[in-house]
């Protein structure tokens, strides 16, 4: 043992030079990757579109009211699924065997049909009711009465065909939200004499927040692309806007790329907004969001490249 | 039981007859206690003998299946109806609730708030106490459990034998009649279980009444009034910590203090 020991000391007190690891296969297959991002830019290039066009109908007043209508129509249709879903998910878990199950036919039902099938039903809704009434059941009393057609203007039907949908989602994040948070907060809660209703709004629901925006974070940028089926019913969002100027001068691509350049804006502003309100809730507070992207994407391969030129020097 | 005749006012709690099963398993098997105002009531026994559901049906975090808990006058769970009385719903519990303090093993404190925040929400939104008015008395009763400088810290920056001491002061902030604890130090460091025993004894002295379950036999001969040992949902032995300590009277009494440091230093002392 000893005299192992005594051959092998001297040798890690050597001063031996050591150099970086290698990683060929980094460098072939960004070679392969880059050659084919180089053939779809060269294809697109190539195909018969006039790109010159694109970008200035992006700026064109009917694409700017369109994104505006998008986001309206989105940010609406989010807000009404939030509140619809916050109500379906207390129900959901209530001790009464009614609401529950009320709240499980109507997330069964809402999550179940195609969002555009609902959009076309409230649409035509007129066919079937020729007015709506809001009135005392059984009796002459009536608050308010209208033609169907009035009111389900493309902008009513779209919200009512997206927020039900997406309000059957957001029961279920809500739900889990709730379930999330241990059931010690709440005897907690009961155990100072809080009514079950301040439990809920005051301890369980700001806790639960933190599981619950990530999701609906998500589901808000899918809500975002998902407007577009609106254009069936009329709404005049981007998709139909790009149809209604293409209809013209037979630009079809340059209308949708400038549609889709929009889309792009409006979910990269979506991300934004949910990264900071994913702050708001967490109580460690890491470095701002352009600071971690910096970190995560550039300060890696720069440190590695400064850590190779050190040891390169050493 | 032994119950010594003390002609006192009448008990502030008064436990009769109470039983309970889980999926046929009876956990609690008729059981009949007295808790006198100002008295430390300390629940030993072995893991599962029922200390924690009955301690917990004191406030009805845990339903019963039979028997009357009375708490300063109330029906635990009831109140008059008619002729008669009626259970009442979780709305009308929490009326009950707010006299009757409890602190619980993992602390339960409220993550998305600060120490402070956690002493002066329920006197805000059960009492609709002023919000300066409730700061400032659940900033004196941090002070009290050696916390106001942690007043601003959330729960996860303070250590576990912290954390238990705010949520001492946040059920005393309700200025309940009786004090529940549920093994408040069962989930600390050993390090830190010594300033929660601190905090209780002070309150102790304080002439709060005080339903302890601990594993804390120290703490029990110390500071208790009375003793009760439970074994498979009995309360088999009621005794002052004297007593039970030196002499108890049941089997499973001395089997269970063979089994804990302080059984161990009761059969050491006579050899000496």
């Amino acid at each position: 043992m000893a005299t192992a020991h005594a051959q092998l000391s001297p040798l890690s007190e050597m001063r031996v030079k050591e150099y970086p690891r290698r990683y060929p296969w980094r460098w072939v297959a960004a070679i392969v990757i880059l050659a084919l991002v180089g053939w779809v830019i060269w294809t697109l290039a190539g195909a018969d579109i006039v790109w010159a066009h694109v970008l200035p109908y992006v700026g064109m007043d009917v694409f700017v009211q369109a994104a505006i209508n998008t986001l309206v129509l989105a940010v609406a249709s989010q807000a009404l699924a939030i509140a619809i879903g916050v109500v379906m998910a207390i129900l959901r878990i209530s001790h009464n065997p009614v609401a529950r199950t009320v709240s499980i036919v109507y997330i069964w039902l809402f999550r179940g049909l195609p969002v555009l099938v609902q959009l076309l039903l409230w649409y035509n809704l007129a066919l079937v009711f020729t007015s709506i009434k809001l009135g005392v059941p059984f009796t002459d009393v009536v608050f308010f009465s209208a033609p169907t057609n009035a009111v389900m203007t493309p902008f009513v039907a779209g919200l009512l065909g997206l927020s039900l949908n997406e309000s059957a989602y957001m029961a279920e994040i809500i739900r889990a939200g709730i379930n999330g948070i241990d059931k010690g907060q709440t005897e907690a809660a009961h155990s100072l004499g809080m009514s079950p209703m301040s439990t809920i709004t005051r301890i369980v629901l700001p806790q639960a927040m933190r599981i619950i925006i990530p999701p609906t974070g998500n589901d808000f940028i899918n809500m975002i692309k998902t407007t577009s089926m609106a254009s069936v019913i009329t709404y005049v969002e981007l998709v139909r806007a790009a149809n209604m100027v293409a209809s013209r001068n037979l630009e079809v691509m340059e209308t949708l790329f400038a549609a889709a350049i929009w889309y792009m804006i409006l979910v990269s502003l979506a991300s934004i907004g949910q990264y900071y309100l994913e702050r708001m809730f967490t109580q460690s507070r890491g470095p701002g969001l352009f600071a971690s992207v910096w970190r995560s994407v550039v300060r890696p391969p720069m440190a590695r490249v400064k850590m190779e030129r050190i040891q390169a020097d050493v | 039981m032994s119950e010594a005749p003390i002609l006192r006012e009448e008990p502030l709690v008064k436990i009769r007859h109470v039983r309970k099963s889980f999926s046929g398993t009876e956990v609690l098997r008729d059981i009949n206690l007295d808790v006198h105002r100002g008295e430390v009531f300390c629940l030993l026994g072995a893991s599962g003998a029922g200390k924690s559901t009955l301690l917990r049906a004191i406030n009805r975090l845990e339903t019963v299946d039979g028997g009357e808990i009375w708490v300063d006058g109330m029906r635990i769970g009831y109140g008059a109806h008619r002729d008669g009385v009626r259970a009442l719903s979780e709305r009308e519990m929490a009326g009950q609730r707010r006299h009757i303090g409890m602190v619980f093993q993992r602390f339960n404190l409220f993550g998305h708030m600060t120490a402070l925040e956690n002493v002066a929400e329920a006197p805000r939104v059960v009492l609709h106490r002023p919000a300066e008015s409730a700061r400032r008395e659940a900033m004196r009763l941090l002070a009290d459990v050696g916390l106001a400088e942690k007043a601003h810290q959330h729960p996860g920056e303070l250590s576990g034998g912290q954390q238990q001491r705010v949520a001492i002061a946040r059920a005393l902030a309700m200025k309940p009649s009786l004090m529940l604890f549920d093994e408040p130090t069962s989930a600390l460091d050993p390090e830190l279980v010594g300033e929660v025993l601190n905090v209780m004894t002070e309150l102790a002295r304080g002439g709060m009444t005080m339903i302890v379950v601990t594993h804390e036999m120290s703490f029990a001969r110390d500071v208790a009034d009375r003793v009760a040992f439970m074994h498979h949902g009995e309360v088999v032995e009621t005794a002052t910590p004297d007593e039970f300590f030196t002499r108890p009277a049941h089997e499973r009494a001395r089997q269970f203090l063979a089994r804990t440091d302080m059984g161990a230093a009761a059969r050491r002392r006579p050899a000496r």
